[in-house]
């Protein structure tokens, strides 16, 4: 999966949050997006999964590329993009349903199934984010009565059990325990084999731990994007040191 | 807006200076104890050595502290990580300067096979290789460092003119003076040594001014 973001600029209602952002993300790729709140980190996010139309007021102009087909358009088939592109958020989300109607509810919006596919969906997820051997007697539990990090865990198997090829991760730590978050990072490294990851985080040691490549927003301008090797030891633009050595502000 | 820990930094610079200056000191005083003969000066080099090690302990932890604590980035973690490096060589220069003092002291009762000359001279470079290469990591001045890799071919110009005439005037010509000769060998190729560690210190401060590794490519300078 090809993800290309060319002179994107948005708008919401005369604010301008997205100024002139140009990237190209590589596949089966982490990418950490950092820069200070209001900076349009989480806009830019949610640029790819066009979860900012939810938005009244806002508009677009240039072009985010998936595979060389701009997903700005206006005939784009939401329901799909969304299944290709996932997302997690800060504060996990699982519906108030069981385990196991968590993860199939994805894939029979989008097909029939019949339930020994559907089983075989929950466990192959459930497995890819290392939860089968904890859950798989409690299928029918209600997704409410986990703990955070299984929670989250949870919410990254419903993406999988509809086979996207990106997954937006939004500050999906910040709710969780060091150590928690610290099996949560291992996860994404897993992931990272089968998925393009693009994660946004105020957690700068994180983004350097986690990440191939990081880029640095300011005042919703994409001021630098590299190899995180980079960027965290000679970024180029004196902006970013200034935020990553905490000189900022 | 100031930070402590850029308070922390400027403490670990002013320890790097101190290190520096042990480090010149040693390098001046075990030459200076041979051309006057003077035993005591040359001990006092290599009893001052425990300071130094001292030193380069403290310096390490300090290293180590910051970055565990603080978990620097970008030009912090450079100049951090410079530190530590830079600490080893200046120790490293220290341990030269008692290898010497001790060549000294096997020299001290034995005549002169000639005026030194070269031997002070090469002594020099070597101090002004070193103080410019400390200089340059306190400045965070570049351009200062790579002068002191260029001024590293004049103290092998010298250390083999030092050598070719020990080794055809005294070593081979006379062999009553052979011994006296390669203590003088020894200590000239100690020297020469010195200035291979300025040209170490200066290459890592090229790194943590300009993010630029020279270190193995000459074809950068």
């Amino acid at each position: 999966m090809e993800v290309k973001v060319d002179h994107l600029d948005l708008w919401y209602t005369d604010f301008h949050a997205l100024k002139d952002v140009n990237a190209s993300f590589g596949q089966k790729r982490i990418t950490a997006i950092i820069g200070p709140s209001g900076c349009g980190k989480s806009t830019l996010l949610r640029t790819f999964n066009r979860m900012n139309d939810l938005v009244e007021g806002v508009r677009t102009s240039g072009q985010v590329l998936i595979d060389g087909t701009n997903i700005l358009a206006q005939d784009t088939d939401l329901v799909g993009l969304r299944k290709r592109v996932g997302m997690v958020f800060q504060r996990p989300n699982p519906f108030p349903l069981s385990v196991y109607e968590n993860i199939v509810f994805g894939p029979r919006v989008h097909s029939e199934m019949k339930k020994s596919a559907l089983d075989e969906i929950v466990q192959q997820s459930l497995q890819s984010v290392l939860l089968w051997d904890e859950l798989k007697d409690r299928l029918d539990e209600s997704a409410l009565g986990l703990s955070l990090e299984q929670r989250q865990r949870l919410c990254i198997a419903r993406l999988i059990a509809v086979k996207p090829d990106m997954l937006l991760m939004d500050e999906p730590c910040s709710t969780l325990d060091p150590q928690a978050t610290q099996r949560i990072e291992e996860l994404m490294r897993e992931l990272k084999n089968n998925y393009t990851i693009l994660i946004v985080t105020h957690n700068m040691q994180q983004a350097a731990r986690v990440s191939d490549d990081t880029g640095f927003m300011l005042l919703g301008e994409l001021v630098e994007f590299a190899q995180t090797q980079e960027v965290f030891t000679a970024p180029k633009d004196k902006r970013t040191e200034e935020y990553i050595t905490g000189r900022y502000g | 807006m100031e930070r402590h820990f850029d308070q922390e930094l400027k403490d670990l610079n002013k320890e790097i200076l101190q290190m520096g200056v042990f480090a010149q000191e040693a390098i001046f005083k075990s030459v200076e104890a041979l051309e006057r003969k003077d035993k005591e000066l040359a001990r006092g080099v290599i009893d001052d050595d425990v300071r130094i090690d001292r030193l380069e302990l403290i310096i390490d932890e300090r290293c180590v502290d910051l970055i565990a604590r603080y978990q620097p980035m970008a030009k912090d973690l450079r100049f951090i990580t410079t530190g530590m490096k830079i600490n080893v060589e200046l120790e490293r220069i220290a341990d030269i300067a008692v290898d010497i003092a001790q060549r000294t002291l096997e020299l001290v009762d034995k005549p002169l096979l000639k005026p030194l000359v070269d031997i002070p001279k090469l002594t020099g470079i070597a101090q002004n290789m070193v103080r410019m290469a400390i200089d340059a990591f306190v400045q965070g001045d570049g351009d200062l460092a790579r002068k002191v890799l260029l001024s590293d071919s004049e103290a092998d110009s010298l250390r083999n003119l030092i050598q070719k005439e020990l080794v055809e005037d005294y070593m081979v010509k006379e062999g009553d003076t052979a011994p006296r000769a390669v203590q003088l060998l020894l200590i000239a190729r100690f020297l020469e040594r010195i200035c291979d560690h300025a040209t170490n210190i200066a290459e890592d401060v090229i790194y943590m001014v300009q993010a630029e590794v020279v270190r193995h490519h000459p074809e950068k300078l």
